[in-house]
């Protein structure tokens, strides 16, 4: 009777990290210099045993330019699909994201305020803008829910829905305003809104590590209440699910989770959208299975894309963003052709 | 094993329920009658706290308003109108859901027998063996409402509320889904609810009924004597008991 296990066994998420790992290699190995598989396993192999390091210029491309970089755009991917997993079915809204709330677009305009305005802190100066745009977040967090909660106190889906998008333009109106008097900085702002992760260091790994490992969690073990919510809020009432405080925890975790990203990386459009709907394809809309699968998911999506950026029209770098949006529209078609289909 | 008492809902200045008290002895069951607009899921929707209400919801002495949402749902459980379900789950997934207040904190394993006993008893029930990994996207609405109702027997409330149960079932379902609720109701300790339109059904099965009219309490009590040709009249402006028979002789000649 009972055809489809309800969660992933050991073996299953040891496939899943296996083939994540698979990918990373690839990435660290693959760029404007190519190296060989078996050359990048030892240099990894070696720094992880406390072993000195490869000599040569091979050792450091890996492990002071890519491995920060590559670790940072798993990391990325991994928590912009887990939020858009949560957010898609919290809202029971196949449209929703990590962004929905608005918070990306407030994280956003802190940055783009820092990058304008010349905005740095003492002694750290390219975290400057990571700093300012966490603030930026924070402080939107707290202005959506407690306009949410001023507006309808029960946290109404659409509410939740429509305070975001209201939000979002208003911060975009105030980034382009902010575009039109910026001069000469131009280049690094439009760069950074269309969200990159190049030049990473590991710093900003280890930020978003601590962020993932802090929040993911809490996302995780929420699965039945988002499995509650995605067949339907009344429903979820009515089985005892606590509606209003498992609303606000999940917003509250994806919203940090997000302003993270967003603060190191920019607003790296579709993985949030596209890496759900994917998974869901394979493992069913049941969480349990498709929030960790999403997890595992947006790491390998993004550190493919991000490949991509980098390679495709070599020396020339893309920005990540710009990648994803592409790929990620494509796909979003044929899922919805697919689903269509399907139906 | 409920009280309500003084019972009254408004929504922008509209009052939607007008003080209402009633209360609800173990094995009653109380049919919900009138007119369309006069309040009666909006009651339903304030007994089980989906909406602010004023006045006080006792289950067994015990304020519902301030009861924990895992343990209301162990007192109370309501099938509601609407079943519009946003992704592919399968039918088991949702009926297993029911289980969700008992289970416990988020990491407990699916241990408990009697929870999977009645799983697989709600699904013998109402008879979806058949469709258990079917997706709930491509059921029909009578099939759906099978579905929640499996979860809510699930569930395993002592009160069940019911929004128009016989909704999108044929006939011999809603024979045999009143037959299933009178067969539960056996059970010591429980207790049922229910909006009903048919008043031939209402006045069959249920031994009290409670007749509404624009938020207010027109009468209540014992079935027989609650709907009588003359409440009935006045509430629905019309002479129910001579439209079934006409509708009924019509066919037959």
């Amino acid at each position: 009777m009972r055809t489809k296990a309800r969660r992933f066994t050991l073996t299953d998420y040891l496939a899943l990290t296996l083939l994540t790992l698979l990918t990373m290699l690839v990435c660290l190995s693959l760029g404007s210099v190519a190296l060989p598989l078996d050359q990048t396993l030892a240099t990894l192999v070696g720094a992880l045993f406390g072993k000195p390091a490869d000599p040569g210029i091979a050792g450091t491309i890996i492990l002071s330019l890519r491995l920060p970089r590559v670790l940072s755009v798993a990391l990325v991917g991994a928590a912009l699909s887990l939020a858009g997993a949560a957010m898609q079915g919290l809202l029971r809204n196949p449209l929703a994201d990590g962004s929905t709330l608005g918070v990306s677009s407030g994280a956003s305009l802190g940055a783009v305020l820092a990058l304008a305005l010349g905005v740095t802190l003492p002694g750290l100066s390219q975290l400057g803008t990571m700093g300012m745009a966490m603030l930026f977040a924070f402080l939107s967090l707290a202005l959506i829910l407690s306009l949410a909660w001023k507006i309808d106190a029960s946290l109404a889906t659409n509410t939740i829905i429509l305070i975001g998008v209201i939000f979002s333009m208003f911060a975009s109106s105030l980034i382009s305003l902010m575009i039109a008097f910026s001069g000469e900085r131009l280049r690094s702002i439009t760069f950074w809104t269309m969200g990159s992760l190049s030049g990473t260091g590991y710093t900003q790994a280890f930020t978003l590590l601590i962020a993932l490992l802090l929040c993911a969690p809490l996302i995780l073990s929420s699965s039945h209440e988002l499995d509650a919510f995605a067949i339907g809020e009344d429903n979820a009432h009515t089985i005892g699910v606590n509606v209003r405080g498992v609303k606000l925890r999940v917003l509250i975790t994806v919203s940090i989770l997000i302003g993270v990203c967003v603060s190191i990386g920019g607003t790296i459009g579709f993985v949030g959208l596209v890496t759900p709907h994917m998974t869901r394809l394979v493992v069913g809309p049941a969480h349990p299975r498709l929030l960790p699968a999403s997890l595992f998911a947006g790491a390998i999506f993004l550190m493919l894309a991000d490949l991509l950026a980098r390679t495709i029209v070599s020396p020339i770098e893309l920005p990540l963003g710009v990648v994803t949006s592409f790929i990620g529209a494509i796909l979003f078609v044929l899922i919805f052709f697919r689903s269509r289909r399907a139906r | 094993m409920l009280e309500v008492t003084g019972l009254c809902v408004q929504t922008g200045g509209q009052r939607l329920i007008e003080n209402i008290s009633f209360s609800l002895l173990p094995g009653d069951w109380l049919m919900l009658v009138g007119p369309n607009g006069a309040g009666k899921s909006t009651m339903l929707n304030a007994i089980s706290q989906a909406l602010p209400y004023q006045g006080s919801v006792t289950f067994e002495g015990q304020d519902l308003a301030r009861m924990k949402p895992r343990l209301r749902a162990g007192c109370l459980g309501v099938l509601g109108q609407r079943h519009a379900v946003g992704y592919a789950f399968t039918v088991l997934e949702v009926v297993r859901l029911g289980r969700y207040a008992a289970r416990g904190s988020f990491f407990s394993r699916q241990g408990d027998l009697q929870g999977r006993q009645l799983i697989d008893r709600a699904i013998a029930m109402t008879g979806l063996e058949s469709l258990l990994d079917h997706s709930v996207l491509t059921l029909s609405g009578g099939e759906l409402q099978r579905v929640f109702l499996a979860q809510l027997f699930a569930q395993n409330p002592r009160l069940l509320l019911l929004d128009e149960p016989a909704n999108h079932l044929d006939l011999l379902y809603q024979q045999q889904l009143f037959n299933l609720l009178q067969a539960w109701l056996k059970t010591p300790g429980r207790a049922l609810i229910s909006v009903v339109h048919d008043l031939s059904l209402a006045r069959k099965y249920g031994n009290r009924a409670l007749l509404l009219d624009k938020g207010r309490m027109v009468v209540s009590g014992d079935v027989g004597t609650t709907l009588s040709p003359q409440t009935l009249q006045s509430v629905y402006q019309m002479d129910v008991f001579a439209w079934m028979r006409g509708l009924l002789e019509e066919w037959q000649s």
